[in-house]
């Protein structure tokens, strides 16, 4: 087991939030086609209010922090809050398109010692990753940032959605970003909006994309090893969690509201309202959350994939129940293994899709 | 002649949180991580730069657990050597000014 590990065991044991995602503003210079946010400001914290929130988790913990968006350089204030969450000693990582990100802001990144700059790519080529972004000029724009972030020795760190539209140039951005000398890697999921609306997920690769994808070795590594089922599931397994939202992660939104994790709506409470502290340990939503082991799902915890499998809770309470399967996890079981997930075997050995706007996300202002 | 004083200060370049009695430690020049049992916490966290380790050993681990303050020093030493061998901290032998946490 890894120090982290370890920490994280400590962590779970005792309650702590050793990880934290502050999403600072959902207003962006980019118009994502998948996009999952709208990008209302209106209502952000205020500067004064982030300082606090962050304070607040430190007091609490929590020690690896992201600030995100929306795109986190477009509030003026980004550097002051970056710089305030390291002065305490935060492990910070920035999610940005750099579109913004200039000679002079990745030497201020590189002084303050961020931990990695995040960004996402979709394609080596201009029409197809612009095309995406709504932005003209996006990729230059980004490519420019990552070659000024690495002159300054900023560790970058380069996701690429896979969509319909730029799957199929998946290789080549991982061939430029071993260019770049930054790491890579490819999300095939798309997270419905948190409005509740799931029109964005036809933009997704096919389930026959996604079983390619799932056996390249480029993306995967040994494909024996990332293909094969593993059917032990041991009390070990039953007794665990499916991932670490709400357990050792916290999502705090730029409207102060606390989530379990970007991609977990169920609203816990609100900084605005009362302490991060009060939230996290008193909250009903986190409780409810915490009580629920992987012996506690109602499918999931008799199915034959059930000790590897990547069940998002998030988008299992986007589709209705956060006890119950995610589809789009036990697609990617399927593509991996080619057996069908206890779910799709009861819907007939196909992937039961969730109804169109089933959950409503409302803030809690 | 007295043994002379060492000050040991905790690097900019560095990510920490104390959690429990363990501190977790991330060098943010090459990610490396460490993790401090309850007495290297005891001491981490009484390094500001400004104060000798004999008195931070005298303060924080002698009065503290049951042990003689010539081999609490020797540990402590080793313990701060190897941290600055790393880049977590550095040691000097006159106080260092420090900026205050936020």
């Amino acid at each position: 087991m890894s120090l982290l590990d370890e920490m994280n065991e400590k962590a779970t044991a005792r309650g702590i939030p050793l990880s934290a995602h502050m999403d600072i503003t959902w207003r962006c210079n980019e118009r994502c086609v998948h996009c999952y946010l709208d990008h209302d400001g209106k209502g952000e914290m205020s500067i004064d209010e982030i300082k606090d929130v962050i304070r607040q988790l430190a007091d609490a913990g929590t020690f690896f922090l992201s600030i995100s968006g929306g795109e986190p350089l477009l509030r003026r204030d980004c550097f002051e809050i970056l710089e305030f969450a390291r002065a305490l000693r935060f492990n910070v990582k920035l999610k940005t398109n750099a579109v913004m990100i200039g000679p002079k802001e990745a030497v201020r990144l590189r002084k303050m010692g961020i931990e990695q700059v995040q960004i996402s790519v979709y394609s080596h080529r201009s029409e197809v990753h612009d095309a995406i972004t709504k932005l003209p000029g996006s990729l230059r724009r980004t490519s420019e940032a990552v070659r000024h972030l690495k002159a300054n020795d900023v560790k970058v760190s380069i996701t690429d959605v896979l969509m319909k539209f730029n799957s199929r140039d998946a290789k080549a951005v991982k061939q430029m970003a071993e260019e770049w000398g930054v790491q890579f890697s490819i999300d095939p999921t798309i997270t419905p909006m948190l409005n509740g609306d799931r029109s964005i997920m036809s933009l997704g690769i096919t389930p026959a994309e996604l079983e390619e994808i799932m056996h390249m070795e480029e993306f995967v590594g040994n494909v024996g090893e990332f293909c094969a089922p593993v059917s032990t599931v041991d009390d070990n397994v039953l007794e665990g969690y499916s991932c670490s939202a709400g357990h050792t992660l916290a999502y705090i939104s730029p409207f102060g509201d606390v989530y379990p994790c970007v991609q977990f709506p169920m609203p816990c409470g609100s900084v605005r309202k009362q302490s991060f502290r009060e939230i996290w340990y008193d909250s009903p939503a986190f409780a409810e959350l915490r009580s629920v082991h992987v012996r506690d799902l109602h499918t999931c915890s008799h199915c034959t994939h059930t000790a590897y499998c990547s069940r998002c809770p998030g988008l299992a309470y986007m589709e209705g129940d956060f006890r119950g399967p995610s589809s789009r996890d036990c697609e990617k079981s399927y593509a991996r293994t080619g057996i069908p997930s206890a779910a799709m075997a009861r819907a007939g050995n196909r992937v039961p899709r969730a109804a169109s706007g089933l959950v409503q996300i409302t803030g809690l202002l | 002649m007295a043994a002379m004083e060492i000050y040991p200060s905790q690097s900019a370049d560095i990510a920490s949180r104390t959690i429990g009695d363990d501190t977790l430690i991330m060098s943010t020049l090459d990610s490396t991580i460490f993790v401090l049992n309850s007495v290297g916490t005891a001491i981490w966290n009484a390094v500001d730069g400004k104060t000798p380790l004999s008195q931070i050993v005298h303060d924080r681990v002698c009065a503290e657990y049951e042990v003689t303050n010539e081999q609490a020093f020797a540990d402590a030493k080793e313990f701060v050597d190897r941290l600055a061998a790393h880049g977590i901290l550095s040691i000097s032998d006159a106080p260092i000014p420090q900026k205050e946490a936020p």
